[in-house]
């Protein structure tokens, strides 16, 4: 409690007396350009009111904060965000059996005092299991984009709702270190690099206790070295403003925090701390030689959260943004270096992909009507044809049935006098058999007699 | 349907969405520093404000917004208003200012309209002109009325004129600010109503100081007395100046940016599908005066009108 009124306090007393001078230039220069005068006023306006009627508003929205945990399993990703908000998030072990790198994204509802946070914690599950490294970085990546694709479609809807919009960017990527005391390893160093454009990196050393002191002094240095070797933009704490360029620009000299992350509650005194027991001592999560706990906390919370949002809405989204309407075919600047509006890119772009629709449209007409007539000539065709055999079979048909009416008729005429002929003989039988019969009966007769 | 506005007005609680688990913090963990981290931030950006001023010539506007920031941002006639004929076209002045309060920065835009109404006379009630206008206005941006040289008035006759003033809005169905329909929850309307019972004040404006009572004060001094402009017996300019500036700015800004701005972007955007447009045209046309039929300013106020978007 008392850093925080310390704070306060410091933060108003800095107030009455700011002087805004560093600011002073940069304002004039712009007044200079847009031809603005500085008015004094003869007395008390009221609008010193302006900064709490902002606050007010921004209490009522509630604030929203995203934080992407990146670092092997078991490596104390869970522990140390319970830790630093000082909540038990419900979540389990996982296990070290993932085929693939899965994003888990958990949205919590946190208050303290009037403030309202929506806090989203994205773990990585199974990071550093694969065999392959790409495979382990590119899904994270994947999220990220993913987040600024939603964000950048819900900016381009017309009829879109911005100030109501749960923002899922990735405001502050906890990236951690195992504690091996020697270097980065390489899929470190190939993650980071493909994630340092996208946000807002904070590489912190994980599991600190294993470490002795001389030992971090020199990883820490080596850790840097390699980094700024590699090319691999860490996130700054701003130093631009007085009121906390100070503190930020000593906190930045002790990169990459080594932390510590405890839930459970040791009896150090008379007090009950967070710390970790072990035979030989107690690891104090909060006291500053034991580990830089406190100071991750003061940095990525008390001091920059706001940092943090704002870097990631207007460096990183904005480049997301730019590369993805460049894709899309959209640019400020049209032929000859005039500049082009959105609308105008839009409207050439319609007019083409329209012109481009008439033509296929005329295509598949002369396609359709092409493949009509063939079919039809072909259909002709074979009419035809059929009608043609019809008329033969006709033909033969009337030849065949010629031919057997002529045999009929022979036939017949054959059967007329094979009648006759048959009538004829059987007259001429029927008068021999009478003529025997009576013959055999007379000899019948005869014998009889004798 | 379209849920109701939610833009935040300045004092309202916004219902905690039921699908994330509300966790319990066991102890300090400095998430109320942000507040802070907010106000460095506002304080080194500094903010805006651009106000527009409308009325007869000779109404004392530009007196007005002298007193309201207490600055000559207008000299108290506008050249060329005092010389010449009164202009037939309405022009658009603007004077943009910075004023600084206890470090607070505030880019302060006034726009005035000199020559708007002069050529129809009245003083009992809303003009047809007045009506017409504020009905258009009041779709595209906030609008607060103010009864002007109200020293010419007894508290009487102010009463009945701000009673027929109200009558004549509520008629109409002209939406002032604060409007009701985004009144966020008990707290704001109890809060607005107070003010939506006292619009359109009656305000005096004054850039000179006088000694009444051994005070310093400003005022416009009669034959008859000295009207004081920051006492809430003489005029509402307290009133007045306690909306716009101690208490609603970031309001009026809220909803101009997440209300007027997104109504307008919608009728944009819509209207570029319906007009046809051929190759090499790069010229816009202006948006149309007027947008289509609208059924109550209280639905164009949240929404603009659905419109079947053409295929594309």
């Amino acid at each position: 409690m008392s850093s925080e009124e310390a704070r306060h306090l410091f933060f108003q007393t800095h107030m009455a007396t700011k002087s805004c001078m560093s600011s002073q230039v940069s304002v004039d220069e712009q007044k200079k350009r847009e031809n603005i005068r500085s008015l004094t006023m003869s007395g008390h306006v009221g609008f010193e009111s302006l900064p709490d009627q902002l606050v007010n508003r921004s209490i009522q929205q509630g604030f929203c904060f995203n934080i992407l945990c990146v670092g092997e399993t078991g490596i104390g990703k869970s522990t140390l965000i319970d830790t630093l908000f000082n909540t038990n998030f419900e979540d389990h072990e996982s296990s070290h059996f993932c085929p693939h790198v899965r994003l888990k994204a958990q949205t919590y509802e946190l208050q303290e005092s009037n403030v309202r946070l929506k806090l989203t914690i994205v773990n990585t599950v199974g990071f550093g299991d694969q065999i392959n490294k790409e495979e382990s970085y590119q899904p994270i990546v994947d999220y990220i984009d993913a987040q600024f694709e939603a964000y950048l479609q819900e900016e381009l809807k017309i009829k879109r709702s911005l100030f109501n919009y749960h923002d899922s960017r990735v405001h502050a990527c906890l990236y951690f270190i195992s504690p091996t005391g020697h270097s980065l390893k390489t899929l470190d160093l190939l993650a980071m690099k493909s994630l340092d454009s996208k946000v807002n990196i904070i590489p912190v050393i994980a599991k600190a206790d294993a470490i002795s002191k001389t030992e971090l002094q020199k990883f820490k240095i080596k850790l840097m070295s390699e980094l700024v070797s590699n090319g691999v933009q860490i996130y700054q704490f701003p130093t631009d403003d007085e009121t906390v360029a100070k503190i930020n620009a000593s906190m930045n000299g002790h990169l990459p925090f080594a932390v510590v992350g405890s839930m459970d509650e040791v009896k150090v005194g008379n007090k009950l701390v967070k710390a970790r027991q072990y035979p030989w001592g107690i690891v104090q999560v909060e006291n500053e030689n034991h580990c830089d706990f406190v100071k991750l906390r003061e940095m990525l919370i008390c001091t920059n959260m706001e940092d943090l949002r704002e870097q990631t809405h207007t460096r990183h989204y904005e480049l997301y943004r730019r590369c993805k309407l460049e894709e899309m075919g959209f640019s400020d600047v049209g032929p000859e270096n005039k500049p082009l509006s959105l609308q105008e890119t839009y409207e050439a772009k319609r007019h083409q992909i329209y012109g481009e629709r008439q033509r296929k449209e005329e295509e598949m007409k002369q396609m359709f009507v092409q493949r009509v007539k063939e079919k039809e000539a072909i259909l002709k065709e074979a009419e035809r044809e059929l009608q043609a055999k019809f008329e033969h079979l006709k033909r033969v048909h009337q030849e065949e049935r010629m031919k057997l009416e002529e045999k009929r008729r022979l036939l017949e005429e054959e059967i007329i006098s094979f009648s006759k002929k048959k009538a004829t003989s059987e007259i001429y039988q029927n008068q021999t058999f009478m003529g025997s019969n009576l013959k055999k009966d007379k000899d019948r007769k005869n014998s009889n007699f004798m | 349907m379209d849920p109701p506005r939610q833009c935040p007005s300045p004092s309202s609680s916004r219902p905690i969405s039921p699908r994330t688990p509300s966790c319990e913090t066991l102890g300090y963990v400095g998430i109320e520093a942000v507040l802070d981290q907010m106000k460095i931030k506002a304080m080194k950006m500094g903010f805006e404000f651009n106000i527009m001023v409308v009325g007869q010539s000779g109404l004392g506007k530009s007196t007005m917004v002298n007193t309201l920031f207490k600055s000559k941002i207008w000299k108290s006639t506008p050249s060329g208003l005092a010389l010449g004929p009164i202009p037939q076209t309405l022009q658009l002045h603007s004077v943009t200012h910075v004023i600084e309060e206890k470090g607070v920065k505030l880019k302060l835009t006034v726009t005035d309209t000199p020559g708007f109404g002069d050529q129809i006379n009245n003083d009992k009630c809303l003009r047809p002109l007045d009506i017409e206008f504020l009905q258009r206005l009041c779709r595209t941006v906030n609008v607060v009325p103010v009864i002007a040289r109200a020293d010419s008035l007894t508290m009487e006759e102010r009463e009945d004129f701000r009673r027929r003033i109200q009558h004549n809005l509520r008629t109409h169905s002209i939406d002032v600010y604060p409007q009701e329909c985004f009144d966020e929850d008990i707290n704001d309307k109890i809060l607005n109503c107070k003010i939506r019972e006292r619009i359109p004040f009656a305000v005096v404006g004054a850039d000179r100081e006088h000694v009444v009572n051994g005070r310093c004060v400003l005022g416009r001094k009669t034959k008859w007395g000295i009207v004081e402009v920051e006492n809430m017996k003489h005029c509402e300019f307290p009133l007045l100046r306690d909306l716009l500036i101690r208490s609603h700015l970031q309001d009026l800004k809220d909803i101009t940016h997440n209300v007027h701005y997104e109504n307008y972007r919608v009728g944009r955007l819509n209207e570029s599908h319906m007009l046809p447009r051929g190759p090499g045209w790069v010229t816009l046309d202006p948006a149309p005066a007027n947008s289509p039929a609208l059924p109550g300013p209280s639905k164009v106020c949240r929404w603009a009108q659905d419109t079947p978007s053409e295929e594309y």
